[in-house]
C-alpha cells in the first residue's frame, strides 16, 4: 500500500495511484490500516452482496470488525472481506466505451418470447 | 426452595447481573473514544450484551425477592453498598490497555461460568446462560484477538497492554472467591462453584499471554476484595453517579 491513499471511500474505489487530501497525523491513525470490502450474504441460497468498507489492520480483524459493523441487525448468515486493492475497478473514464454500447441493443435482453404458464421463476 | 435458598437465588442473580451491569456501563464510556471507528460499535455491542444480560438477570432477582422491585429500581435506586458486582468490572478503563486486560480476564471467566450455569437446575438463570454463551464467547475473542495484536505488535503497544495487565491482575482472584451462599446454592445444583474456574481460567489466558508475547504479572499485591458483600473500589461511586444521575433526577423518565 502506498504511503498516502484517500481515506474512507464506498465500492471498490483506487486506492493506489490516487493524490491524497493529507498525510495521516499520528503513526497509529486508522489512515495507515488498510480498507476492506465488506460483503454480505443474507441467507442461504442468496449470492453475497457487497454493503460497505471499512478500515482494519489485518483480514481476522477485519472480519470481526464487519461482524459488528454490518451484522449487528441480523443482516447475514456468511461474511467476506476483501482488501479494497485487491479489487481491479472499470475506470469513469472508460465507462462511454465499456458501458453504452449495450444500451441500445433491446434484442439481448430475454423479453421476445412467450413463456409458458407452467414456468414459474423466470 | 425455602424461603432462605429463595433469597439466596435473588442474591445470586443480583451478583452476576451487577457484574454485567456495571462492566457495561464502564464500556459505554468508549462510545466515541475508542481508537477507532469499528472499535466503538465493537465495544459498544459488546455493552449491548452485558446490558441485555443485566436486565434479564435483575428483572429475575427483583421477582425472586418478591418485593416488587424492577430491574430500573435495581438499577438506579440501590446505594453503592447494596451492589454485589466484583470489584474488576469497576474499575476505570479509560485506558485500552486496561479495557482489553479486564475483557480478556472477565469475559473468560465469565463464559467458563456460564458454560457451566447452562446446566442449573433454577431454568431461568440456565436461560440466561445459554443465550449469554455465544455473546460471551464472542467478547472473549474479541480480547483475545487485541491481546495478540497489542502484546506482540509495536514496542509501545506491548508496553501499553502489559501495563494493563499489571492494572487488573490484584482484582482476579476475586473472580475465583466463594462464600456460603454460593456454596449453599452449588449444593442445590442451582450456583456455579466460582473457586473450580481458576484451572480452566488459566489455561486460556495463559496461552493468549504466551503467544502475544506477554507475561503474567508477578508480585500482584493481595487487595481486599469484597464486592460480593458490597465493598467497593473508588471508583464505583463515580460510576453510580453517572449511571443513575438522570434517573434519579427525573423519576421515571422514559424514552
Amino acid at each position: 500500500m502506498s504511503e498516502l491513499t484517500p481515506a474512507g471511500g464506498h465500492g471498490a474505489v483506487p486506492v493506489d495511484g490516487v493524490p491524497a487530501g493529507h498525510r495521516a497525523e499520528t503513526p497509529a491513525s486508522r489512515s495507515d490500516w488498510p480498507l476492506w470490502e465488506v460483503f454480505v450474504r443474507a441467507r442461504r441460497g442468496l449470492s453475497h452482496q457487497h454493503v460497505g468498507s471499512l478500515h482494519a489492520p489485518d483480514a481476522a480483524m477485519a472480519l470481526r470488525n464487519a461482524r459488528d459493523v454490518y451484522t449487528r441487525r441480523s443482516e447475514g448468515v456468511s461474511l467476506w472481506v476483501v482488501p479494497a486493492a485487491a479489487i481491479v475497478a472499470s475506470s469513469p473514464d472508460e465507462k462511454d466505451a465499456f458501458f453504452d454500447p449495450a444500451a441500445d441493443k433491446a434484442y439481448r435482453h430475454p423479453t421476445f418470447y412467450d413463456i409458458p404458464a407452467e414456468v414459474k421463476h423466470l | 426452595m425455602d424461603t432462605t435458598t429463595t433469597s439466596a437465588v435473588a442474591t445470586y442473580a443480583l451478583r452476576l447481573g451487577d457484574d454485567a451491569l456495571v462492566l457495561a456501563q464502564g464500556l459505554g464510556g468508549w462510545i466515541a473514544r475508542a481508537p477507532q471507528l469499528e472499535e466503538d460499535v465493537a465495544l459498544a455491542n459488546i455493552a449491548l450484551d452485558l446490558l441485555g444480560q443485566a436486565r434479564a438477570l435483575l428483572t429475575y432477582a427483583g421477582e425472586v425477592e418478591g418485593a416488587g422491585r424492577t430491574e430500573d429500581d435495581l438499577a438506579y435506586l440501590r446505594e453503592e453498598r447494596d451492589f454485589v458486582n466484583l470489584q474488576i468490572v469497576e474499575l476505570p478503563g479509560g485506558d485500552f490497555g486496561v479495557t482489553i486486560a479486564r475483557q480478556l480476564a472477565f469475559s473468560t471467566w465469565q463464559l467458563a461460568l456460564f458454560q457451566r450455569l447452562v446446566d442449573s437446575r433454577d431454568e431461568t438463570l440456565a436461560g440466561v446462560a445459554g443465550k449469554a454463551v455465544k455473546e460471551v464467547a464472542y467478547h472473549r475473542d474479541h480480547a483475545t484477538q487485541w491481546a495478540l495484536r497489542l502484546g506482540d505488535g509495536t514496542e509501545e503497544s506491548h508496553r501499553r497492554m502489559q501495563a494493563g495487565l499489571a492494572t487488573v491482575w490484584p482484582y482476579v482472584a476475586e473472580l475465583f472467591g466463594t462464600d456460603e451462599l454460593e456454596q449453599g446454592l452449588v449444593r442445590d445444583g442451582v450456583a456455579v462453584d466460582s473457586s473450580t474456574l481458576r484451572p480452566e481460567w488459566e489455561t486460556y489466558v495463559g496461552r493468549v499471554l504466551d503467544e502475544a508475547t506477554l507475561t503474567v504479572p508477578d508480585g500482584v499485591p493481595t487487595i481486599p476484595g469484597g464486592g460480593r458483600r458490597g465493598v467497593h473500589t473508588e471508583a464505583m461511586g463515580y460510576l453510580l453517579a453517572e449511571m443513575q444521575h438522570l434517573h434519579r433526577s427525573h423519576p421515571g423518565a422514559s424514552w
